[in-house]
């Protein structure tokens, strides 16, 4: 089954447009959501949810049409966290999970109590004196309690520190254990989304420009230091995108069509998305 | 069990995964019988992605080193004398291949490639 399907799904506002996304994603994988500021990962995320009204395409999540009837019961077994954590600025994590139980049929108040226990929350705190950071960890805590299948989760690893960043991406691997379990991750923190994801997708100015297996990405592609004059020894069909500097190259290759003599560099996805977006861009 | 996944290796993950399993089963230190993680366990504890363990064991089920029992999970199959020695000619193969794109970039032919590999044979012997 996939938990999410999404089929031509377009979004118009001024200025902006969502343009005919399409991709599925397997039920028990993780994806990472990619794209500059502005590139639509939370309208993206907001038309998932049925939040905002679409200009066209369908959604299924879980197996259930976002705009069915059905889908109030399937929104119980997601679990959102929003860019922004919107909640009322007096609420106190306490008060919270008060609420929280009362939203959702499976809310599983020891487990909120242990992530916020886990994410140092204090409980009697108010939200508006939380640092961003704290806000996000207690959004992530409330989503994470009520046994969700799966999370949608926008920009939920930005504005965490180091550490902390490392322990949710711990709890959203530990929660993918459960092969019923779905993630969709919205990021600009590429290494984040290397770090846990399945499945990658590159947003790039309303368009779904890449949606590929992260492994085969990395597998595909590499990257190659090499003087200028070296270039024309490369395949073109091999090159994906060159980048040079003054005193040498660096080029975006296919592994497979490359002369074994040249060395290829360890290569991060990060630095395949930005030759892939630069490559793009110019076309 | 050891799986040891290595950025600075080139080799892609689901190879580094099957090649350290495989290794294993031949050497004896997974026996025949033995159960494997699932693959979610092991994908979830190398911190690598599902579809990547799910290569790794369709690959070594498709060499004849594990098989799958549906709903169960993969177990290690019975050593097959055919097949240990048709790995083996396979690591040799890759031993070989590697020196191939050194002895280009230093200008070495096949006839001293070949009197360099008769010499080593020999001292060994």
């Amino acid at each position: 089954m996939n938990a999410i399907e999404c089929l031509d799904l377009t979004k118009t506002y001024r200025g902006f447009t969502l343009d005919h996304i399409t991709f599925s994603l397997p039920a028990g994988c993780i994806l990472g959501l990619v794209g500059e500021n502005g590139a639509g990962k939370s309208t993206t995320l907001n038309l998932l949810m049925n939040a905002i009204s679409r200009d066209g395409g369908t959604v299924r999540l879980l197996g259930t049409d976002n705009q069915s009837p059905e889908f109030l019961q399937t929104k119980q077994d997601i679990g959102v966290v929003l860019d922004e954590a919107c909640l009322p600025d007096a609420i106190t994590p306490t008060e919270l999970g008060r609420i929280m139980s009362m939203t959702y049929t499976r809310w599983d108040q020891p487990l909120y109590e242990s992530y916020l226990k886990r994410f140092g929350l204090p409980r009697a705190k108010r939200f508006r004196s939380l640092s961003r950071g704290m806000r996000m960890k207690l959004a992530i805590a409330a989503a994470l309690s009520h046994h969700a299948r799966l999370l949608l989760l926008d920009e939920a690893t930005s504005g965490l520190d180091p550490m902390v960043r490392e322990e949710v991406l711990d709890v959203f691997n530990e929660f993918t254990r459960e092969e019923d379990h779905s993630i969709l991750l919205s990021s600009h923190i590429i290494s984040d989304l290397e770090k846990i994801c399945d499945y990658i997708a590159f947003l790039h100015q309303g368009k779904l420009i890449l949606f590929a297996e992260k492994d085969r990405l990395l597998e595909e592609y590499a990257i190659v230091k090499l003087p200028p004059q070296q270039l024309a020894e490369l395949d073109p069909a091999a090159v994906m995108g060159v980048k040079e500097g003054r005193y040498g190259a660096e080029v975006l290759v296919k592994r497979a069509q490359i002369p074994a003599h040249f060395s290829t560099e360890h290569t991060r996805l990060e630095d395949i998305i930005l030759f892939l977006a630069r490559q793009k861009t110019r076309v | 069990m050891n799986i040891i996944i290595s950025n600075a290796n080139n080799k892609p993950i689901y190879e580094q995964i099957f090649t350290q399993i495989r290794d294993q089963i031949l050497s004896g230190d997974l026996p025949p019988g033995q159960a494997l993680p699932s693959i979610r366990a092991l994908a979830k504890d190398l911190r690598v992605s599902v579809i990547t363990t799910k290569r790794a064991y369709e690959e070594l089920e498709k060499a004849g080193y594990v098989y799958t029992v549906p709903a169960k999970g993969s177990y290690v199959a019975e050593k097959n004398t055919q097949l240990v020695r048709e790995a083996y000619l396979t690591r040799i193969e890759e031993h070989l291949q590697q020196i191939l794109p050194l002895a280009d970039s230093c200008g070495l032919g096949e006839e001293e490639l070949v009197e360099m590999l008769r010499l080593l044979y020999h001292d060994k012997r």
